[in-house]
């Protein structure tokens, strides 16, 4: 099987899905000639035209409320946030509209559109190219929220949203884009949005992450593995719905969890898992569930040192671990 | 470009059984409306915001729209323009009584957030303005297809000062999509007055900044309306871009069944409104055009009535939704 990027995989994807179906668009900003900020659009404009890879004026809620209206006429948009920093002025669209609007027509009417948003730290980008902000649109009934954690998944879960009836909110990790390369069939296949994915089978510990954080998850239990602590490793993958029952049998299966995100722990993707286990899981559990993620400051600062102390890495979650099987 | 002022002019062309139909449809949707009010005043109904002084713009665009094939993106004062397409008063009575049936939300959504998928006309929320950019995404999504639909979206001129006016305006312009925006200003937003809303004296100067045109029709002329509407769907049907127009009209009920505009606006105010009222006007203009005679109004009238009274017992015979019915239609139903 092929080796690719993660920004290749889903620059695939997007492409033989606007090959294949017609309805597919693009819309954002910097998406045509340049091929976005990061690339992933690159050639497709050349390729499709400049209707189906439009360049937006720079507006966010235009780019979300455009998507909006061209779905309710047979459209499948994908809108392009350029940074998830930027979403704020589209938050209205988002959660006001696109996650309103087949609930309050009584199924009348639905959105089909996918909204694509590069998210994360370690790129020194600073407090307005770095953060994560999920958690705000995992809160949200009648959205979709995933976070492929590598290139098989990032293809397919992205056809699988495109395909979808209802919104899609589609964070890529900004350093997985060049970082993170695995095997990715040619073709079409597509990858459920409702299913968390076992990594790594272990018995000891439990680690749930997603993103960028799965990657130091496993880094940091092979590292455990050496001392014979077997840790099991799940790629939440999507963060709603959350695939219940799979957090619950690795909980249960392994009574020791630590739950890893880059964001910080407040009111989080973390807090809903703990949140899950206790409910659930709680006569299974042979130690407190932990958390970790970044600290309780507005954003990710600029200066190196200031980058490093917020960003949770293979060390800091080896830490962890460690800390937990010890109790 | 310039900004044109649309006069009346005589019966613009209009045939007698036309303006008698735009007399009835504006009829029908003030009838609706006060008894709506009475609903709500009986205590029948929770909530109602009224169209009464809009009917005769919404009327004329509603007529020079074709229903079910060109889109509507409404905002919660375009009643007549939904009864124009094709929706009826039982539908709204059904809405205002919160009824499984309603035809807009199943009882979901406030009064007044009209949407009917059958007709075209998008469901509406209640954040204000966010309906003008999916009208420009509607008309995108049809430009793209090489269709000619148009799409008719409406704000109030309060809606005028949100951030997605402005980046609706913009877009549809830079494409040339067949959009109509139209601005029913009444001078109010709830009980702001336009001069503390903008410090232009008409909306649709603002096109200029845009690069379309603007025009501004006094909204309670049903002919002018009807000689504005005509121009701005032929333009956005022939692939001219996008219009704004301005319809002054007249807000005669207050903001919403929870408001009393008594206490913001001037009794003598309120009384010179109700002279301008467009059915009055509408209704002796026809009657000096010899398209209506003496007792056509009145027979109309009465028709409409019992077309009301046998709306409402039919909609209070319509059940309640069942409570678990809220989980329904959060995500579409899994296949099989």
């Amino acid at each position: 099987m092929p080796q690719k990027t993660y920004i290749e995989a889903i620059r695939d994807g997007l492409r033989e899905e606007m090959e294949r179906d017609e309805r597919v668009m693009i819309l954002g900003e910097d998406v045509g000639a340049k091929g976005g900020v990061f690339g992933v659009t690159e050639g497709l404009q050349k390729q499709f035209g400049e209707w189906r890879v439009l360049d937006s004026p720079l507006a966010e809620s235009l780019i979300v409320g455009v998507a909006i209206g061209a779905a309710m006429n047979g459209l499948r948009p994908i809108a392009e946030i350029q940074f998830q920093d930027f979403i704020m002025p589209a938050v209205d669209q988002i959660i006001s509209e696109a996650a309103k609007i087949r609930y309050r027509s009584n199924g009348d009417w639905n959105v089909p559109m996918v909204l694509r948003s590069p998210f994360g730290g370690g790129v020194h980008g600073a407090l307005y190219h770095s953060q994560s902000i999920e958690a705000i649109f995992a809160h949200i009934p009648g959205l979709r929220v995933v976070v492929p954690s590598n290139p098989y998944d990032a293809k397919g879960m992205l056809i699988s949203a495109i395909r979808d009836p209802d919104p899609v909110l589609y964070f890529e990790h900004k350093r997985a884009y060049r970082a993170i390369r695995g095997e990715v069939p040619d073709g079409e296949y597509t990858v459920p949005l409702d299913r968390a994915r076992v990594v790594r089978e272990g018995v000891d510990i439990a680690l749930f992450s997603y993103g960028m954080m799965v990657h130091a998850s496993l880094e940091a239990a092979d590292r455990l593995a050496t001392d014979g602590f077997s840790c099991e490793v799940v790629d939440l993958r999507s963060l709603r719905p959350f695939d219940r029952a799979a957090i619950v049998a690795s909980a249960t299966k392994c009574g020791k969890v630590l739950i890893v995100q880059e964001a910080n722990l407040a009111v989080s993707v973390a807090s809903e898992v703990a949140a899950i286990i206790a409910e659930d899981c709680f006569d299974s559990l042979d130690a407190p569930v932990m958390r970790l993620g970044g600290p309780e400051i507005p954003a990710m600062p600029f200066s190196p040192p200031l980058e490093q102390f917020y960003l949770v890495t293979p060390d800091k979650v080896e830490a962890k671990l460690r800390e937990l099987a010890a109790y | 470009m310039a900004m044109t002022r649309i006069e009346t002019k005589a019966r613009a062309g209009l045939d007698a059984e036309t303006l008698r139909l735009m007399y009835r449809h504006m009829l029908r949707s003030r009838l609706l409306d006060e008894r709506l009010w009475v609903l709500n005043r009986q205590g029948r109904a929770p909530f109602w915001i009224s169209a009464e002084g809009h009917e005769a713009v919404q009327v004329a665009f509603g007529m020079n729209l074709r229903p079910a094939y060109d889109w509507v993106a409404p905002y919660y004062r375009d009643l007549a323009l939904t009864l124009v397409l094709g929706m009826t008063p039982k539908d709204h009575i059904l809405s205002v009584l919160q009824r499984a049936a309603d035809p807009n939300s199943g009882g979901r959504q406030m009064p007044a957030h009209y949407g009917c998928r059958r007709l075209n006309i998008i469901t509406t929320g209640s954040p204000v303005g966010t309906q003008l950019l999916h009208a420009a995404g509607i008309a995108l999504a049809s430009r793209m297809r090489g269709e000619d639909a148009v799409t008719l979206t409406s704000i109030g001129e309060g809606g005028t000062s949100e951030g997605d006016f402005h980046e609706a305006l913009n877009f549809a312009a830079i494409h040339k999509l067949a959009v109509i925006f139209l601005v029913q200003n009444n001078g109010f937003a709830i009980s702001v007055p336009w001069q503390k809303q903008m410090a232009t004296q008409d909306v649709a100067d603002r096109a200029k900044g845009y690069g379309i045109p603007g025009v501004i029709v006094d909204g309670c002329d049903a002919i002018a309306c009807h000689r504005a509407a005509r121009e701005a769907v032929k333009r956005a049907r022939r692939g001219d871009g996008p219009t704004l127009v301005e319809a002054k009209v007249l807000r005669l009920t207050s903001h919403s069944s929870d408001d009393d505009q008594r206490r913001y606006r001037p009794a003598e105010d309120l009384e010179s409104e109700k002279e301008r009222d467009s059915l009055l006007r509408f209704k002796a203009t026809l009657e000096e055009l010899g398209v209506l005679h003496a007792g056509d109004a009145e027979e109309m009238r009465s028709e409409l009535v019992l077309e009301l009274d046998r709306a409402t017992d039919e909609a209070e015979a319509s059940p309640l939704p069942s409570p678990d019915s809220a989980m329904l239609h959060v995500y579409a139903e899994p296949e099989g």
